[in-house]
């Protein structure tokens, strides 16, 4: 580690933790990475905080509280290129489900204390708020995925991470379709792959942690889900889970046929 | 002097034989196998692997393995893979360079041992599709290298098709259940009173001597008899046609058919279609660093016009829309691959209809075509110029 290495920053905002701990995860690579970069902003890592401006800004989680929409505008102030990794920074994350309900009946109904209570109607993606430089999906991110984006930021060339469907990771591992040979629902054919078409390896269908493809046809996806047995409740589930918001905005019709279905706490 | 060709029958123990005589040789034999409710092709340690009793009831959007009461091997319709995934394998590493010390860089072609491969079951129509890649990427100026070596190298045993699929229509693209060229063994499966057998012909000399090491019997008119009646009864019964007109010319006369917007509609731009045809060969190549810095590699990957990236330049993708990239794809299969190839790039397989999670169907867009251009001009549109 020279001086002049470059300095990575990790924040998070509403989310499980589950996506900077994919950094640690990088058993093998990280004593490589650690001599690539100083990690000058990683509290999961250190409690040790060196002030910015920092080369590279790693974001997870979504803005739900209006400390956190001050607090993105921030740390995007502080770092020269913000990628924003996992469902929760790309696309608001399960804590999006608020966006369908109605947040003011929980704050009453869950909390003793309302008043203490301080958080946003919605929960969004980061690039709702700052621009981003690169958006690394998933529920969590994939480790390979992880690395490749802080490769290719060190190396000052474009991440190697495809948009296109699960469909492709399936046909390329050479996995037996679970639709068409089985007949279960699966949202791979709407969904970005990068997880590596885990689950359809294993005999069920994709339920779309990734978030959407940069090609999506949820209207001809929508009766095929149908046809395998979901009815319009379990489409509208299956849409609305880590990147709920993304497949099947509010006040869109996704062809889900979905009257917003009352959220309860 | 012509070369010697041999016809003649293997039973059961004969095929055990064949697959082991072709181990025997070094040779990783593939040939199909049921895994996952499917038959897809992997590689064999005995021909004991093969789908013995299970056929394939398809249609579009749609595959089911049935049981079949006489154990029939070969009588399965094609599946979710082609010979591609060995031929044309979706990723290839090409080269890699590092970054000595002193700074300079060394580049290390990658020229691994191919396989010696030997497919067993191949049906005439992935003959066919297999004949068109061979055009594609070891013909020409620039050949595939690595392509071109395991293709040299491999052995092809055809399966004549005797149970052709609802989605098949082979026949209309000028070809047909029965295997004429382009193998080393062809087999035609026969199973009635007489016993489960396997009339075989050789098709070329490596195949004459392959057979000459196989215990088999003489051709005899009953067995003969009953396999060419079977393919013959094939050829009857291919559940789908193309429209009996110039492929070629009708799709580049539909650029602009309204029919592209119906077919954008129901299209997921998934790129089944593109992974599971037998002839589909686009690849793209990506650069990849390691953390370091100092080692870089070279990768091809199978891609697909479906994918956005595949027409990425600068400022975005020119083939923003399913509609283009659906019309793109169909009219390079069925007439610009003409233009490139000198061929249709569709043997009427039928993968790309049943693999389509949402069962769009080539034959069924390609008569719509026809019914709207034959219809006459039905736009102003189509008056105008072209651009």
């Amino acid at each position: 580690m020279t001086v002049s290495a470059p300095t990575l920053a990790v924040f998070k905002l509403a989310s499980c933790d589950g996506c900077q701990l994919t950094l640690l995860d990088c058993e093998d690579e990280l004593l490589t990475l650690a001599g690539r970069v100083r990690i000058a902003h990683f509290l999961e890592a250190s409690s040790a905080v060196e002030p910015g401006p920092y080369d590279l800004g790693l974001v997870e989680g979504s803005v739900t509280t209006p400390d956190d929409a001050r607090r993105i505008r921030e740390i995007r102030a502080q770092c020269r290129v913000l990628v924003t990794i996992g469902a929760c920074a790309t696309a608001g994350g399960i804590q999006a489900l608020r966006d369908f309900a109605d947040v003011e009946e929980f704050r009453r109904t869950v909390y003793a204390r309302p008043e203490y209570v301080e958080t946003l109607a919605t929960s969004t993606p980061v690039s709702a708020h700052v621009d981003v430089d690169f958006e690394l999906r998933g529920c969590p991110i994939d480790r390979g995925q992880l690395l490749e984006v802080v490769t290719a930021f060190l190396a000052g060339r474009r991440p190697d991470v495809p948009n296109h469907s699960v469909c492709f990771a399936c046909k390329r591992r050479g996995t037996v379709c679970v639709t068409v040979a089985h007949g279960t629902p699966c949202l791979g054919p709407v969904t970005h792959a990068g997880c590596g078409a885990i689950c359809p390896a294993f005999g069920r269908g994709c339920y779309g942690c990734f978030g959407p493809s940069g090609s999506v046809n949820l209207p001809a996806l929508i009766p095929l889900l149908r046809r395998d047995g979901l009815d319009e409740r379990d489409v509208r589930r299956l849409l609305r889970t880590f990147n709920a918001t993304a497949f099947d905005p509010p006040g869109r019709d996704t062809g889900a046929d979905a009257t917003d279905e009352e959220v309860r706490p | 002097m012509p070369d010697r060709r041999t016809t003649a029958v293997l039973d059961l123990s004969g095929l055990d034989a064949l697959v082991e005589v072709l181990r025997g040789q070094g040779r990783t034999v593939v040939g199909p196998t049921v895994r996952d409710g499917a038959v897809v092709l992997a590689e064999l340690d005995s021909a004991r692997r093969l789908p013995f009793g299970w056929g394939t009831e398809v249609e579009a959007g749609r595959y089911r393995l049935v049981p079949r009461a006489d154990g029939a091997a070969f009588a399965h319709t094609t599946g979710p893979q082609s010979w591609k995934a060995f031929l044309h394998p979706e990723r290839e590493k090409l080269w890699s360079v590092d970054r000595g010390a002193d700074g300079e860089l060394s580049v290390t072609e990658e020229r691994p041992p191919q396989p010696s491969y030997a497919f067993l079951g191949v049906r005439p129509c992935d003959l066919r599709a297999i004949a068109v890649q061979d055009r594609v990427l070891a013909g020409g100026r620039y050949p595939d290298s690595g392509y071109r070596e395991r293709r040299v190298g491999a052995f092809l045993i055809a399966a004549e098709c005797t149970e052709p699929g609802a989605t098949c229509f082979c026949v209309s693209m000028g070809g047909g259940p029965g295997a004429d060229a382009g193998f080393d063994l062809a087999l035609t499966e026969v199973v009635d009173a007489d016993g489960h057998r396997f009339r075989v012909r050789s098709g070329s000399d490596a195949g004459e001597e392959v057979l000459a090491a196989v215990p088999h019997h003489p051709d005899d008119p009953a067995t003969g008899t009953a396999a060419r009646s079977a393919v013959d009864a094939a050829r009857e019964r291919m559940g789908r046609a193309m429209p009996p007109v110039d492929l070629r010319a009708l799709l580049a006369g539909s650029l602009e058919a309204e029919r592209w917007d119906d077919v954008a509609a129901r299209c997921l731009t998934c790129g089944n279609c593109t992974m599971v045809c037998p002839t589909c060969f686009c690849t793209t190549t990506e650069e990849v660093t390691d953390l370091t810095g100092d080692h870089a590699e070279r990768w091809q990957r199978w891609d697909s016009c479906f994918d956005l990236d595949f027409s990425l330049l600068h400022g975005g993708p020119v083939r923003a829309s399913g509609r283009s990239r659906y019309r793109q794809w169909l009219t390079h299969k069925l007439s610009t691959w003409y233009d490139q190839f000198g061929s249709s790039g569709c043997v009427g397989c039928g993968r790309c209809i049943t693999w389509c999670p949402v069962g769009i169907d080539i034959t069924e867009e390609a008569a719509a075509l026809q019914a709207e251009t034959s219809a006459g001009l039905p736009h102003d549109d189509r008056e105008e110029p072209r651009r």
